[in-house]
């Protein structure tokens, strides 16, 4: 690990001036993404700001019904907290599914969706990586797929995005509270991550020195049945292979509305409006739902690997996402 | 570069002049000379450096130490100081360990935990996150997942923890 110096803000303002004004300047919150990259070498920071103490840790109901999430709540008391586990179920189900105690104990609610990815050559600072080293190519390409993306990828980077939290998110119109330089605004959670393009470096639309002050998730009837369902290689502390979190509305066996994103498919968590917009008007039945995931699913693309390549994951969320609609819709 | 530390480890207030990227095990093991939580994999993995910061069980190898200036943080040492802890006395009783490598992490890992759920916290194993979680066979395993064992404990650390869960 390379030394830094380490700095504790006055305010989230002057947070956001020490890294707006030096590009080897980071934030620090739970820092369990972020020492780890210390470690590893992929991240060589000169200056970590420690925004612990800048950023809020409390919850609280918003003037419409919904929640606004301080960006320094830790992962574990968003999920035990009542009213995200009786009005968004998959929210509390996606923390849950993640990482372990002690890690949900340190990370943060805005940490978590910032996250990098794991792809393996990315962690590895003696393998080329688009997304680490712009320009010197990708490993995982014909190397090692399992964990990698089978939607929205490009030649450029084939890497998933990591966090379970931010797929839930992601299906149920959350919003993210960013401070930065030119003053305070407001990112759909779904705009926040990028695909990879032609600038896998980039993970989000953040700009240099943005600070997540907070996230919303908006009053949401429809979230309060809802499912995060995660298939993975372990039964606990694993990532994703693929993940599926999912609210639906079904009225006398007609579905009247649907929120859906998948996880471990995507450089971003994908939000699955193709299938959400199949479903509407539908039979809650397992036909619809098929077809919905295969209008979703239509321009998903393998990558081939040394480990047989990741085609596997297609056929495997498609089922994920069948089984959890069924779930929510009632078996018929 | 360096800068100035207290720690407050297991009730004693240790000074310390440390360079800002010293984690929270390092600095236990090597300035402070409490090596009960022990280093396995040093990124979050093996759960062997869980020690408690403040009540609650946090990877002391991703923790600036730094971060816990005049913090309250302890260890299992800390926990036995006078006489076995009930989780560690249920450890004897149920042979909860063979080498003992991971087993300060396995001990202040089960602390944290059992007061998580004293506090109702939901885990990935209950069925319904909105309803008061039992502690079950799978409930313990699921929340002491962050705890690797190497010589595969497990089938004596979940009784382990059931007992004195029960008991208390
Ligand atoms: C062994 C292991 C297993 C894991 N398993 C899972 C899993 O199954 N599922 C899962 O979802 N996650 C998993 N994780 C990842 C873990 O959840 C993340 O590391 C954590 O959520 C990151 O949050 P943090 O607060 O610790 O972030 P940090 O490490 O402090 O920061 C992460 C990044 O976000 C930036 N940042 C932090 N706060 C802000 C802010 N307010 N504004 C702008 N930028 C900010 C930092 O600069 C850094 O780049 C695992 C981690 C480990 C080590
Ligand atoms: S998939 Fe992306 S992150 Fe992984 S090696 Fe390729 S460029 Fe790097
Ligand atoms: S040494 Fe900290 S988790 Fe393994
Ligand atoms: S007792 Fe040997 S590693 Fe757990």
């Amino acid at each position: 690990m390379t030394p830094f110096d380490y700095r504790v803000p006055t305010s989230a303002g002057a947070a956001v001036d020490t890294v707006a004004a030096n590009p080897a300047a980071v934030f620090l919150a739970g820092g369990t993404n972020l020492l780890d990259h210390l470690k590893l070498g992929v991240a060589e920071p000169e200056v970590v700001v420690d925004v612990n103490a800048v950023t809020s840790d409390e919850i609280r109901d918003d003037d419409g019904g919904g929640l606004w999430i301080g960006a320094a709540v830790r992962n574990s008391d968003l999920a035990a907290d009542r009213r995200i586990r009786t009005r968004y179920p998959a929210v509390a189900e996606a923390l849950l599914s993640g990482a372990s105690g002690q890690l949900r104990n340190m990370a943060t609610a805005a940490g978590n969706p910032l996250q990098r990815t794991r792809c393996v050559y990315f962690q590895d600072t003696t393998t080329p990586c688009n997304k680490r080293e712009p320009g010197t190519g990708c490993s995982a390409v014909g190397g090692y797929t399992r964990y990698h993306a089978v939607l929205g990828a490009s030649d450029q980077c084939v890497a998933t995005h990591p966090s379970d939290l931010a797929v839930a998110l992601a299906a149920f119109d959350a919003e993210v509270q960013v401070l930065g330089t030119g003053g305070t605004r407001v990112i759909p959670f779904v705009d926040l991550h990028r695909l990879p393009g032609d600038a896998p470096e980039r993970d989000t639309v953040l700009e240099r020195g943005d600070l997540v002050t907070a996230i919303t998730l908006p009053a949401l009837p429809i979230a309060a049945k809802s499912r995060y369902r995660k298939v993975r290689d372990r039964a606990s502390f694993a990532f994703a292979l693929v993940s599926v979190a999912a609210a639906l509305e079904v009225e006398d066996g007609i579905v009247r509305d649907a929120r859906i994103a998948l996880g471990g498919v995507a450089h971003k968590p994908w939000r699955a409006t193709n299938a959400e917009e199949a479903l509407r008007g539908m039979p809650a039945d397992e036909d619809s739902y098929r077809r919905a995931a295969r209008l979703e699913l239509a321009d998903a693309r393998a990558v081939a690997g040394l480990d047989g390549g990741n085609a596997f994951k297609i056929p495997l969320v498609a089922r994920t996402l069948v089984a959890v609609l069924r779930e929510l819709g009632g078996a018929r | 570069m360096e800068t100035d530390v207290t720690l407050r480890v297991d009730g004693a207030e240790h000074d310390l002049r440390i360079e800002p990227r010293t984690t929270l095990l390092d600095a236990l093991r090597e300035r402070v000379g409490n090596t009960s939580p022990k280093r396995g994999c040093d990124h979050g993995q093996c759960g062997s450096c869980t020690v408690l910061v403040g009540g609650r069980r946090v990877l002391s190898c991703l923790t600036l130490a730094v971060r816990c200036h005049l913090a309250e943080v302890t260890t299992a040492r800390g926990l036995g100081q006078s006489g076995p802890h009930p989780v560690q006395q249920a450890f004897l009783d149920h042979d909860g360990f063979q080498c003992g490598f991971c087993t300060p992490g396995q001990i202040c890992s089960a602390v944290g935990m059992l007061s998580e759920f004293s506090q109702g916290h939901p885990s990935h194993a209950s069925a319904d996150v909105a309803a008061e979680p039992d502690l079950t066979e799978s409930e313990v395993a699921e929340r002491m997942s962050g705890n690797l064992c190497r010589c595969g404990a497990y089938a004596n650390i979940v009784p382990a923890l059931l007992d004195v869960a029960g008991g208390s």
